[in-house]
């Protein structure tokens, strides 16, 4: 199914007759790749909500009841995130791209199938958000992390945040996370292990070469800001890669587009 | 008198001569050149054989990193004396065995010695190895030459400690504790059952894990599959010969052959580094080498004999055990220690909850652990980690009381008992 998937995306990169027709190539291939892999995957037949509860208390435990995190800080919610970005994660933690000896652990013995659908499970759970944090940062570092995640630094060839994540920060289906109603701690534990060597993404690692391109003010200036930002009532994250206002400014390894 | 003391010192003065040339023999072995001795003839059955036969040896457990490429080396495997990585057999011709023989793979299978004559550690587990025929070795090594792609990766150093990192100590090793061997049929026993104990012994190399070693990491005679720890500290590979552990004596053996394939049956699942074993391994085992591996390790002889223990006494239930036990345990494993048919397993009985060497019971409360997803239970049930919601007091206690509940008669645990395990997982509260 992945390597199916991967030869529609590559496919598409190949269609390079004027930017919209490669947009909606892309579409097309995206969608009935997704079509033909969720095909594949009902060939077993899908578990009850109840029945995969009752399989997934091991992620609940830490992650928290439905998905939502039971230590703010570095424990981050999972329910509601893209399917795909769940599912690139547990790979990462798997297989050593992404570091945490429990989590390794837990994943060792289990089949990529059935990590994709843990991954659908808690992205399917819809569950409101908390208000955000009171910002913790002074107003010119708000205003400063703001710039980076909205318009980023030409200068400096920084995209901005909002360039991947979607203009509304809620991620884009199916493998880019949302970035807000997550605790400032985690987002910027998150950018310091990649900046550290201890996180990684498949190859090409986007995020490892953006987090290694940001300075430490740039990373509380973001984060603070981040943490900081209500979720909007539409939490939902945007439909697709091809949606978005401009293709991606970078490649990424797991990330169809 | 003088006379004595002349025989003495030179008897004495030919033993060192006579070893010091064996050491040196067994250090320097021929390198075997690359053209083989015959043209092979590879069939497609018998690179599927090779493939099949690789599964059941698990050589892709070890010799891929985490996330690596198969069969391109570079896990460590942890032993006492260091971690040992794995080498490259992708048939890679500079970093990989691209240039190697049928005949110098034979010679690593059986003799524990590379192409150019290198002795190799024993974490690579040819003591067991050695067993495998040459039909069989041959046909691993034409999966591998002719179906692994070729991946460069220079092999990793392995990290020693002196003085197990010099050739020598590994050659004088050898003297000690290796010979190569061939299966030997037992003709009062079944086919089916010498089939068994082929693999057992030899290629799914059982013993590696599940057998007592000295103090130099060599199997000690009359404690073959008698429980060992794992060399993380964090796990215990249990007795297969003791009924207290996993002896399978008194399962019968279609059962014993769909815990392998399936990694779980009406008493429990494979967790931890069995776990692994089943998702890599046995769960591509066909019906008949199971059923003949079953019919060995059941026959295994199997003893009830008192082990020594160093946990305390039976201590009273207090409240406190209990209301731990209601509030985090018992949703899943049922008021009685019941568990759930096909998906928990019951505690009441539960020779992992119950058994002296208490590793496993407690590792898997701090860490919890998938069972291995398998055709025949694709979505296993996952026990969750409590590392980060209970005490130490509180684990020793609710230890305690499943250890001594529905039945159950096994010794207290204490909090000082959970020091040691914290440390080996690297889990703090």
């Amino acid at each position: 199914m992945l390597r199916m998937t991967s030869i529609c995306v590559s496919l598409a990169h190949k269609s390079v007759s004027g930017q919209r027709m490669t947009n909606m190539v892309q579409r097309f291939l995206i969608i009935s790749a997704l079509a033909i892999a969720s095909t594949i995957v009902s060939a077993q037949p899908a578990l009850s909500h109840e029945a995969m509860t009752g399989r997934v208390q091991a992620c609940i435990s830490c992650h928290g009841k439905e998905g939502r995190t039971i230590n703010q800080e570095y424990l981050p919610r999972i329910a509601g995130k893209p399917a795909g970005y769940l599912f690139n994660q547990l790979l990462n933690f798997r297989d050593g791209r992404r570091s945490n000896p429990v989590m390794a652990h837990l994943l060792q013995p289990l089949s990529d199938a059935y990590l994709r659908e843990i991954a659908a499970y808690f992205s399917a759970l819809e569950l409101p958000y908390p208000a955000p944090d009171a910002p913790k940062a002074s107003n010119d570092t708000l205003r400063h992390g703001e710039t980076l995640v909205l318009r980023g630094d030409p200068a400096r060839k920084l995209p901005a945040c909002a360039q991947c994540h979607g203009a509304p920060l809620t991620g884009v289906a199916p493998s880019i996370p949302g970035l807000l109603g997550l605790p400032g701690a985690y987002l910027a534990a998150q950018l310091g292990a990649w900046r550290a060597g201890q996180r990684h993404a498949q190859k090409p690692d986007c995020m490892g070469d953006m987090a290694n391109a940001l300075s430490p003010y740039d990373v509380s200036a973001v984060t603070a800001w981040l943490a900081a930002q209500p979720v909007p009532s539409n939490n939902k994250p945007t439909v697709s890669v091809a949606a978005l206002a401009a293709p991606l400014p970078l490649r990424c390894g797991g990330v169809a587009q | 008198m003088r006379r004595v003391l002349a025989v003495i010192v030179g008897l004495a003065t030919l033993a060192i001569a006579g070893l010091t040339i064996s050491l040196f023999r067994e250090v320097n072995g021929s390198a075997i050149s690359s053209a083989p001795s015959a043209p092979q003839a590879t069939t497609t059955e018998q690179i599927a054989r090779g493939e099949y036969l690789a599964r059941i040896g698990n050589c892709a457990g070890c010799h891929s990193a985490r996330g690596g490429e198969a069969y391109a080396g570079g896990r460590p495997v942890d032993t006492p004396f260091g971690a040992v990585y794995a080498g490259n057999l992708t048939p890679d011709k500079t970093t990989g065995i691209g240039t190697w023989s049928a005949d110098a793979f034979y010679r690593a299978m059986r003799e524990g010695r590379s192409k150019d004559g290198r002795l190799l550690y024993p974490a690579f587990p040819y003591p067991n190895l050695s067993l495998t025929t040459r039909e069989d070795s041959d046909a691993i090594f034409a999966f591998l030459i002719n179906r692994i792609a070729p991946v460069s990766r220079a092999n990793t150093g392995h990290a020693l400690a002196f003085p197990y990192n010099n050739p020598y100590a590994l050659a004088a090793w050898r003297l000690l504790y290796f010979r190569p061997a061939a299966q030997q049929p037992d003709a009062s026993q079944s086919a089916q059952w010498n089939r068994g104990a082929y693999l057992v012994q030899g290629l799914a190399h059982c013993g590696a894990c599940h057998s007592t070693r000295n103090a130099l990491g060599a199997p000690v005679a009359g404690h073959t599959y008698d429980g060992a720890m794992m060399p993380g500290n964090d796990w215990y590979a249990p007795s297969l010969t003791d009924k207290r552990e996993a002896s399978v004596a008194d399962w019968p053996v279609e059962q014993i052959a769909q815990w392998l394939r399936d990694g779980t049956s009406k008493t429990g699942s494979a967790l931890g580094p069995m776990a692994e074993i089943v998702f890599q391994s046995t769960q591509y085992g066909s019906s008949g080498d199971l059923a003949a591996m079953s019919e060995y390790l059941k026959s295994l002889p199997a003893t009830t004999a008192k082990r020594t223990s160093n946990a305390t006494p039976i201590a009273p239930v207090n409240d406190a055990a209990k209301r731990i036990y209601s509030d985090r345990c018992a949703s899943c494993h049922g008021d009685n220690g019941e568990g759930k048919a096909d998906a928990i397993p019951a505690l009441a009985g539960n020779r992992t909850v119950t058994m002296a060497n208490t590793t496993n019971l407690i590792t898997l409360i701090l860490k919890g652990g998938f069972a291995p997803a398998t055709a025949g239970n694709p979505r296993p049930h996952g026990m969750p980690p409590f590392y980060h919601l209970l005490t130490d007091a509180d684990i020793a206690n609710v230890a305690t009381y499943i250890r001594s509940s529905w039945g159950n008669t096994a010794p207290a645990l204490t909090e000082l008992d959970m020091v040691k395990y914290r440390n080996a997982l690297g889990v703090g509260r």
